[in-house]
């Protein structure tokens, strides 16, 4: 069976988990492996995994990684220094990284195992409330192994005054990095949380798992910026309870890795609105699948999604978005827009919307395209003197860039673009 | 300046240019008259470099040097302009990006230090005044949603910032009104110097009374078959192109 080396392995791993005397934590758990072990990691006969293959996980038992030990200086090149900075190293909270002072009382901040210290009653009636083990099973993985992680608490009208980031950071060779973080955004509060997720080793798993729960009229903006190095395998889900009237906006820009997966799924509530932006970009043999489900369950519910990807060599995307109306969602107002360049001839993308409405009074709209920088385009630039290639280059920059210039975080922005002109050398625009 | 001596070309083995002579000395003004499919476009395809045709004898010297042999990029860095029959948007890249990355390409190939982020913005301001353009256009998209009549003056826009030594016009004056066509003929005007040439195709003579030709010449299937003085335009406006479609030779 798939994953069944990590039963074996991990065995002994539960003695050293958070949460040994939460006899609720403990039942969780246990439910989670139970879950795990029959099937193991989610294979492509299940439709949600259609184009994604995992089998790279069970080649290398991935192990958790008790090290600390970070470049800072390395480390430093992807901090926002207008954020408070939450430091996750080998998917442990690292406190001498971590810079929380900016952020005293408007807003609580620590890591998981603390939080299971000091609060695990709160923590048991918010653990496992926006997704189970039954969503698939990297979910169930998680929840069986999550080592640590970080639990942000944004109280009732309050306001961050400033940006919270957590840096998901590998730096042990074939390490797992399994952390939970729940976001919690009480009603009318508003938080902006980034989070970035980066290596300083070829190979390793981070396997982590956000659970965001959205109060009445809240807003939450979440960036997620996935930078793992190119033989690392990434599966990062955000999953969301929307309170009614609450406000979701997404930026996805999955940017490394080997294999990459993300989940971005929310459940609205009555006129909750939910954004999802996207940008994927892959070259060489990356694999980045993003699937994306918006679950509008009452009246009145607002979605946009935009995603673009680029892919190029041998790289493939998947972009799956899901859209389901239920009857109960009269008045939904829904776009799903997804654009593709591909840039090589063995480039591929599969991409796959899907509506499914149930209500008989609703605005949906989506739409799909696959393309090719035009030859047009390119002879126009080149007859205004540039060549080929900075043509073409230029040209895929302003595509991808399109969706960089959503982010409002000018120092991420900023951070963004950088990435971006190392994949496509052009001069700034 | 430009010499082309019986100059072949065919697009998926058709034959559009069949024997085309011409030679624009510095500073002359020449016009290209013809009927449909006569092979005026490709005329300003080839020499600009855009790919698909296929010139299958002849020659194109500019300047001592073999056009053809060159890139498209080396060509305009060489000072070959070409003005759009129909522009093309660029989404996501903006007129300024596009202008100031066209000029120091142009520079770097003559050996030259990139331009000054001030000069620069004074030499563009200057120039959208010139062609009386709203400066908000220089951060708009190349093209984008701009009405036929801007995307012409763009093109003369970009050909002002260039200083190019050969402009060649493809059909700019198709789909202006007669106030378009005025600004964007008196942008033309204003680059005309000793050492500059210009090569206009069109398909109206009333552009030719905006922008003074010292040569006028007729293309048809694929052949020069008259040329003359700016009268001969006014001929061609009453008599049509059929009396000359007999004289190719």
């Amino acid at each position: 069976m798939s994953g069944a080396a990590y039963l074996t392995e991990y065995s002994g791993l539960a003695a050293s988990l958070p949460g040994l005397d939460l006899p609720w934590l403990q039942g969780f758990r246990n439910q989670a492996l139970q879950t795990f072990a029959v099937n193991g990691f989610p294979g492509n006969r299940e439709e949600e995994w259609r184009y994604t293959n995992l089998s790279a996980l069970n080649k290398t038992v991935f192990a958790p990684s008790a090290s600390q030990v970070v470049d800072a200086d390395w480390l430093n090149q992807y901090r926002l220094e207008d954020a408070a900075g939450v430091v996750l190293v080998n998917g442990q909270f690292s406190a001498s990284l971590s810079r929380l002072q900016d952020l005293a009382g408007k807003v609580s901040v620590s890591s998981l195992k603390q939080a299971l210290q000091d609060n695990p009653a709160w923590l048991e009636s918010r653990l496992g409330q926006a997704v189970t083990s039954a969503e698939h099973n990297l979910v169930a993985f998680n929840n069986a192994w999550f080592s640590d992680g970080v639990v942000i608490e944004v109280a009732a009208k309050q306001q961050l005054d400033r940006p919270v980031q957590i840096l998901h950071v590998v730096t042990q060779a074939d390490a797992l990095a399994a952390t939970r973080n729940l976001l919690v955004i009480n009603e009318q509060a508003e938080a902006e949380i980034i989070e970035t997720y980066v290596g300083s080793v070829d190979s390793y798993f981070t396997a982590s798992v956000n659970e965001c729960l959205l109060g009445s009229n809240a807003g939450l903006t979440l960036y997620k910026v996935q930078l793992e190095t190119e033989k690392a395998q990434h599966f990062g889900g955000t999953y969301l309870k929307q309170a009614r009237d609450s406000r979701f906006n997404h930026h996805n820009f999955a940017l490394g890795s080997g294999l990459a997966r993300s989940d971005i799924h929310s459940d609205l509530d009555t006129a909750a609105e939910c954004s999802l932006n996207g940008l994927f970009v892959a070259g060489k043999r990356q694999h980045i699948d993003n699937h994306t489900r918006i679950n509008h369950l009452k009246p009145h519910g607002i979605s946009r999604e935009f995603y673009k990807g680029v892919l190029d060599n041998k790289a493939r995307g998947v972009f799956q978005g899901r859209v389901i109306v239920a009857e109960d969602a009269q008045r939904t107002d829904s776009e799903m827009n997804n654009r593709n360049l591909l840039l090589s001839a063995d480039a591929e993308v599969d991409t796959k919307p899907q509506l499914e409405i149930y209500a008989d009074d609703v605005k949906c709209s989506h739409g799909v395209t696959v393309g090719q920088l035009e030859e047009k385009s390119v002879f126009y630039l080149q007859s205004r003197g540039l060549d080929e290639e900075a043509a073409r280059n230029i040209l895929t920059f302003a595509f991808a860039n399109e969706m960089v210039d959503k982010v409002d975080n000018a120092e991420l922005k900023a951070l963004l673009l950088e990435q971006l002109l190392v994949r496509f050398p052009a001069i700034s625009l | 300046m430009l010499s082309i001596k019986n100059l072949h070309v065919t697009i998926n083995d058709k034959p559009i240019l069949k024997g085309l002579t011409l030679d624009i000395n510095p500073g002359e003004v020449h016009a290209i008259m013809g009927p449909n499919g006569a092979g005026k476009s490709t005329l300003s395809h080839v020499l600009s470099g855009k790919p698909g045709y296929e010139v299958t004898e002849g020659s194109v010297t500019y300047n001592g040097k073999d056009l053809l042999e060159m890139a498209p990029e080396i060509r305009a860095r060489e000072g070959v302009f070409l003005a759009f029959q129909y522009p093309v948007e660029i989404p996501g890249v903006s007129n300024i990006y596009l202008l100031k990355a066209a000029l120091n390409a142009m520079r770097k190939h003559h050996g030259l230090p990139e331009v000054d982020a001030m000069d620069f913005l004074t030499i563009v301001k200057s120039k959208v005044k010139l062609l009386q353009m709203d400066e908000k256009f220089l951060y708009r998209a190349v093209n984008e949603g701009f009405s036929g009549g801007e995307k012409k003056r763009n093109e003369i826009l970009q050909a002002a910032v260039l200083e190019p030594k050969l402009c060649i016009l493809d059909e700019t004056d198709s789909g202006l009104d007669i106030d378009a066509l005025r600004i964007v003929a008196e942008g033309v005007n204003s680059l005309r110097s000793a050492e500059r040439s210009f090569l206009m195709i069109t398909h109206y003579q009333r552009l030719l009374d905006y922008i003074k030709p010292d040569v006028v010449h007729v293309l048809a299937d694929g052949k020069i078959v008259k040329s003359g003085g700016p009268e001969l335009a006014l001929e061609l406006e009453e008599r049509g192109y059929s009396w000359l479609e007999g004289q190719a030779a």
